[in-house]
């Protein structure tokens, strides 16, 4: 089928570009690394699942022990390379290039389901709040961390977030019903208004006003693995729940009426593409701070190249916004200077994107 | 097929259809008619499924459709909306595919089932040489095929249109209403809001009447369609008569004319022609009681006289009046208050007798026969000239009526 080629023939050139981005991303750095070693290095780290066995673990709080499965792992790969280059590009890059695409991915994923839910190509994955919940989550911890004996940071952001879309989903749904632009309107109204808490709680922030001010730039410096183990299993699930949506999101191109005819329960679709599209952003707001643009940008890209067709245009943003982040991200810490990566993005994506505007017209969705 | 009972609507406090009922017969083309905000698409978006009803109950097929999910509903009801304008750039073929969502699985690509039935739809719909073209090129006209198309692919037993012919030019009008009245000859029914009158009587097979929300009249298209009916829905007069080409009532609203002071009671109209015949719809609106003759049968204006249901002097073409003839016409305009005569009507019997009446008309016929000379005087003449508007003619009816001395008044085309 033409489709399925088509999904296939993009999809395996963009993981191709992806590699390649990541291979580029962890050879350049202070410590400049030959591209082979780094691909060695990257291979090395790559281990496979091989055992799983139950561990007695014991639950926080109350006094019950319950086997938790853990699962040990075997390398594939062997390869003999220099110590410290392979620590370098392991424990010092890779977390930080791993988190670059999980997180990209995620918006890129998040902004086109956005962007054909609202069917409004000034949608983005943030659309309902989801950032400035996070945003107030992050920024009241670092201001009052005595408030947040127990949070991390990231908990706090996460939680924000999706109190926040899911506030807004409340206040938009009346009898059963959530229309989208009322949706729209409640998105933009509560994210004003967490504007201003969040400037409030800037201005009392005291010491911590820099580092408040750092995450909502999006920060992916000092990224760890574990900032990929709470990301990863988020997008996975929620990135294949939405693919697994795209027909759906095609139909509901059409208008809520005519998708309704055409045999989809509308209300249910949207609730979940909202709830799957709102987990996925908040999980990568809330490690990597406030990333804009990727999530607007990188689907209008990709719509412009392969068109609307969410089956096609849905895995190719994803894996197109991996690339992205991972490359702006490269080029964020790669000046004299570190800068932080949601200045990169802008900075890099809007020209790119006033040129493909440049090239071909831009009807509609 | 379709069972609506007691249906109530409203939108807040707007009550939109109150206590509607009816029952659509299965291989039907029913063509919903009536004013803007009758309820209408209402009603259809009540029998898809998309708006739920405040009470009242509609099954399909025996199904209560309230009861059923969407995708359930979607397999017995498609709907062709008004203008599905595409902020979207689907291919034809995808969009038709679109269509089959209500049996497809989640993940399996289409199946051969599938495909013939977009296959299928697209070639009764003459839309297969669009199949690969993107449906933001197409025109308006093409467009709402390929949505019939999708509305095929969907394989309902009933299939909805709200205004399917409102932003098409008349070809495509034409094209697309007869290609879904020939959707009823294999077997579905076919409900649409129409607001063109002529074009739901020429394609329908039954009509239904709407206005503010409950059902006027109901029945073949000649049953429905006639003027106290469509008055009384649409609150304006209206003049019924037979397309000559497609053999269907058409309707002519007529501007309602600023109420005339006092007309004449009784007005007898002598003339033939499309001009006579416009002269008695602008009468019609009037409350005066209307005669013509004589008139050859068949003549337009013996036609719409019939239409609009007034007491018609028929006497044979290309000959003079005979005694009988002349006798009745002496009778109608003596009977009547005012007679008007329409000056330059084209045939016979008018012309039998035109040198006299073309210089002094009306009362020449009456002369000729000798007899009371007063009825002369009880006598007011109206000459339409030229085509007159509605508005010139009352007025000088008017006038007449008021001044009782004056013969002729002579109605000239407005300055």
């Amino acid at each position: 089928m033409e489709l399925r080629r088509r999904v296939l023939g993009w999809s395996t050139a963009l993981v191709m570009v992806l590699v390649g981005s990541i291979v580029v991303s962890a050879a350049i750095g202070p410590v400049g690394i030959d591209p082979v070693i780094v691909a060695k290095s990257i291979l090395n780290s790559l281990s496979i699942p091989t055992d799983i066995h139950t561990t007695p673990a014991t639950l926080p709080f109350v006094e019950w022990t319950i086997p938790t499965p853990s699962v040990s792992y075997t390398p594939l790969f062997g390869f003999d390379v220099h110590g410290p280059h392979e620590s370098i590009v392991v424990d010092l890059r890779l977390p930080r290039i791993a988190l670059a695409a999980t997180v990209g991915t995620g918006l890129a994923a998040a902004g086109t389901v956005m962007q054909g839910f609202f069917r409004n190509p000034l949608a983005d994955p943030s659309i309902i709040g989801v950032s400035s919940g996070a945003a107030v989550g992050a920024v009241a911890m670092l201001a009052f961390p005595a408030f947040f004996p127990f949070a991390e940071l990231h908990l706090a952001a996460f939680v924000g977030a999706l109190a926040t879309a899911g506030l807004v989903y409340a206040i938009a749904t009346d009898g059963g019903r959530t229309p989208v632009a009322t949706l729209l309107l409640a998105g933009v109204a509560v994210q004003t208004f967490l504007g201003a808490v969040i400037s409030y709680l800037l201005v009392h922030s005291g010491d911590s006003l820099r580092a408040a001010v750092y995450w909502m730039m999006g920060r992916l410096r000092d990224s760890t693995w574990g900032d990929v183990e709470f990301t990863l299993p988020f997008v996975i699930v929620g990135v294949t729940v939405l693919l697994a949506y795209t027909r759906e999101l095609n139909v509901l191109l059409l208008g809520e009426e005519d998708a309704h005819h055409l045999g989809i329960d509308v209300e249910r679709t949207k609730l979940l593409l909202l709830l799957v599209s709102s987990v996925v952003t908040a999980a990568g707001v809330a490690v990597a701070g406030i990333i804009g643009f990727v999530g607007l940008v990188v689907p209008h890209m990709m719509r412009l190249v392969v068109g609307p067709d969410h089956r096609i245009l849905l895995p190719t943003s994803a894996l197109a916004g991996a690339s992205f982040l991972v490359l702006t991200d490269t080029i964020a810490r790669s000046g004299p200077v570190e800068v932080p990566v949601g200045i990169v993005t802008a900075a890099v994506g809007a020209p790119f994107f006033l040129f493909l505007l440049a090239r071909k017209e831009v009807h509609a969705l | 097929m379709i069972d609506v009972d007691s249906l109530n609507v409203s939108f807040g406090q707007t009550s939109v259809l109150e206590s509607l009922s009816i029952t659509i017969q299965e291989g039907k083309f029913v063509g919903l008619v009536g004013p803007n905000g009758a309820g209408k698409s209402t009603l259809l978006r009540s029998i898809s499924g998309a708006l739920s009803p405040d009470a009242g109950q509609i099954s399909i097929d025996g199904k209560p459709i309230s009861t059923l999910g969407s995708r359930a509903q979607s397999r017995l009801v498609s709907v062709v909306a008004q203008d599905t304008a595409p902020a979207f750039s689907f291919s034809v073929r995808h969009f038709v595919e679109m269509g089959r969502t209500p049996y497809r699985s989640k993940f399996s690509p289409p199946d051969e089932r599938d495909r013939q039935r977009v296959d299928d739809a697209l070639s009764r719909t003459n839309t297969t040489q669009f199949a690969d073209r993107s449906i933001d090129e197409l025109s308006g006209g093409e467009r709402q095929r390929v949505v019939v198309a999708r509305a095929l692919a969907q394989n309902t037993p009933v299939i909805l249109l709200d205004e399917p012919t409102a932003s098409l030019d008349i070809n495509h009008q034409v094209e697309l209403l007869s290609l879904v009245a020939d959707l009823t000859a294999g077997g579905k029914t076919v409900v649409a809001a129409i607001h063109d009158l002529d074009l739901a009587a020429r394609f329908c097979d039954e009509l239904c009447l709407l206005a503010d929300g409950s059902i006027v009249d109901r029945g073949s298209p000649a049953q429905v369609i006639e003027t106290t009916a469509v008055e009384r829905a649409f609150e304006i007069p209206n003049v019924v008569t037979r397309n000559p080409v497609t053999g269907t009532p058409s309707v002519t609203a007529i501007e309602r004319p600023d109420e005339p002071s006092s007309l004449p009671d009784r007005i007898h109209v002598l003339g033939t022609g499309p001009r006579t015949a416009r002269l008695l719809t602008i009468l019609s609106t009037t409350d005066a009681e209307l005669s013509l003759g004589p008139v050859p049968p068949g003549d337009i204006a013996a036609v719409t006289a019939s239409d609009l249901d007034m007491s018609v002097q028929q006497a044979p073409a290309f000959s003079t009046l005979d005694a009988q003839h002349r006798h009745t016409l002496r009778s109608s305009i003596e009977a009547a208050d005012a007679a008007v005569l329409v000056e330059e009507t084209a045939a016979i019997p008018i012309e039998a007798v035109s040198g006299q009446l073309r210089t002094l008309p009306t009362a020449a016929v009456i002369e000729e026969d000798q007899s009371k000379s007063t009825t002369r005087e009880a006598m007011h003449d109206v000459v339409l000239t030229d085509d007159g508007t509605s508005d010139t003619v009352l007025d000088a009816l008017t006038a007449l009526s008021v001044d009782s001395t004056s013969d002729t008044a002579t109605v000239s085309p407005s300055s």
